[in-house]
């Protein structure tokens, strides 16, 4: 395995009941790219993603996160992997600091690793004023940005980010995507999204899925490429649209 | 890549100490513990007093005390754990908690601890009843202490089923109902009029699966060792086919 390779995709199927969700999925994630996991809902993005993180068994095929694979070294590959999950789940009773302390001590972090990591996402998220608020109390933006926080606290090689920016507003989304573009700088990233203006602002690849398969692995600008107009939302159109609907498929 | 065991020892620790303080606060930081153990206190108090005619017994020892804790742990154990793991699935925290680097196993003994150190505390503060015995005659201390371990075990295995189902059900209510019913049977099998209407060879069979019956060693201040043993072993079980159920659940 290529070592900045961080995250390996191979193979990967799943079905639920007679429903194929996701077939024989495969990409690589190499550290310091960004890419992104586009695909319309319901395309098998969030099942795909659950796999890699662990939370469901594949049928077939497996996922390497830096060298260990999600099946038979699971822990040893959670260890490298940062997870925001659909919908940013939190625990609302909790500080954010007691959130985020919880991650890290899981995690195994010491004492004063802990302290030092909570400092240290708490600025790149840019959650400092509401480290003692109980995340009950915080507004959806601040939800995800916490959220965000407890991917990175163990300072994670490969982050695999679901919808990052879902239910943002427009400031939000800025903050989130300069957030994410900073981390890319050493980190393997992989966003999962429906929104084409994010592919364009934090991407430099593109993996697009629809109906379960990989459709296309290529860069925004070619996928932009495979329609005359060269517009991203064109070539997303003509890829996922003359079929038959997408809505078929599981999340 | 090896696996380094170790690392996943140190690895598992860490998450069942995580998680064990994790559910500790979900506790205390909410009404839940308060309001679990004043009703406990208040209800065995009730039932010691009232329906075991303490006073009237004319003996220092706590045996009505003793007697009504299975019936109270029956009813009031299910409804703290209950929400243990429907909660993390009602939430979608447990699609969080199933991308940390713990084995599952770690997050049912986290869980199961903390509940379990809910149910210590309020035992705990039923200590003025042990010193107004002594403080009312000379009571067989010995025999109160190995009560209170027993029953503290007692509290345990009824957790267990509890926590189990809240994995296998996912549904606090649903949950509550089942766990209800299953320590129910653990606790009726025991009863002698369950015995009775089975016959000889298979009332003792029985019994020797009751959390009843191995309770009522410890009441008369006798330590038995199977009994110890059936505690552990009953809880080691519930816990296990609780990772199970949490672990079936990456099946979707």
């Amino acid at each position: 395995m290529d070592p900045k390779e961080a995250l390996k995709v191979s193979g990967l199927s799943r079905s639920f009941g007679s429903r194929k969700a996701v077939r024989d999925v495969s990409f690589s994630v190499f550290a310091g790219q960004a890419v992104a996991f586009l695909g319309p809902n319901g395309a098998g993005k969030s099942t795909t993603l659950r796999m890699i993180a662990g939370f469901l068994e594949p049928d077939a095929g497996d996922a390497h996160i830096n060298g260990a694979s999600i099946i038979t070294q699971r822990a040893q590959a959670q260890r490298s992997l940062g997870y925001l999950a659909e919908g940013a789940p939190l625990y609302l009773d909790l500080s954010v600091r007691a959130f985020l302390g919880f991650l890290a001590r899981t995690h195994g972090l010491t004492s004063a690793a802990t302290r030092d990591a909570i400092a240290r996402v708490a600025a790149d998220a840019g959650i400092g004023e509401v480290m003692g608020q109980r995340i009950e109390t915080l507004s959806k933006g601040y939800r995800r940005r916490v959220a965000l926080a407890g991917a990175l606290v163990h300072d994670p090689l490969v982050l695999v980010l679901d919808e990052p920016t879902d239910g943002l507003d427009p400031n939000q989304k800025v903050a989130m995507r300069a957030l994410i573009r900073r981390m890319a700088a050493t980190k393997a990233i992989l966003i999962s999204t429906h929104q084409l203006d994010e592919v364009e602002a934090m991407c430099s690849r593109v993996v697009l899925i629809d109906r379960g398969a990989i459709i296309t692995d290529t860069t925004p600008a070619g996928l932009a490429a495979q329609t005359p107009g060269g517009r991203l939302e064109d070539a997303f159109h003509a890829l996922t649209l003359a079929k038959p609907p997408a809505g078929e498929m599981a999340a | 890549m090896s696996i380094d065991w170790a690392q996943e020892a140190r690895q598992s620790a860490n998450a069942v100490r995580a998680i064990y303080l994790r559910e500790l606060s979900a506790y205390f930081l909410t009404p839940l513990a308060y309001v679990f153990m004043a009703i406990f206190l208040i209800a065995l108090g009730a039932f010691t007093f009232e329906i075991g005619r303490f006073f009237d017994t004319n003996q220092a020892d706590l045996s009505p005390f003793f007697l009504f804790h299975p019936w109270l742990y029956l009813i009031f154990l299910p409804a703290i754990a209950m929400r243990l793991w429907a909660d993390e699935a009602r939430g979608g925290t447990l699609e969080l908690l199933m991308s940390l680097p713990a084995p599952a196993w770690s997050l049912v003994l986290g869980k199961f601890l903390a509940a379990w150190t809910v149910a210590g505390a309020a035992l705990v503060l039923t200590a003025p009843m042990w010193i107004s015995v002594n403080w009312l005659g000379a009571p067989d201390n010995a025999a109160i202490a190995l009560g209170y371990l027993m029953s503290f075990l007692m509290a345990g295995a009824y957790l267990a089923i509890a926590c189990a189902m809240s994995s296998a059900a996912g549904n606090q209510v649903v949950a509550f109902v089942i766990s209800v019913a299953i320590g129910f049977l653990f606790t009726a099998a025991g009863l002698p009029v369950v015995g009775g209407a089975m016959g000889p060879g298979m009332a003792d069979m029985l019994a020797s699966f009751s959390l009843l019956a191995h309770f009522e060693a410890a009441q008369r201040g006798v330590l038995e060792v199977r009994s110890l043993v059936f505690y552990l072993g009953f809880i080691a079980l519930w816990l296990t086919l609780n990772t199970m159920w949490v672990s079936a659940r990456k099946g979707g």
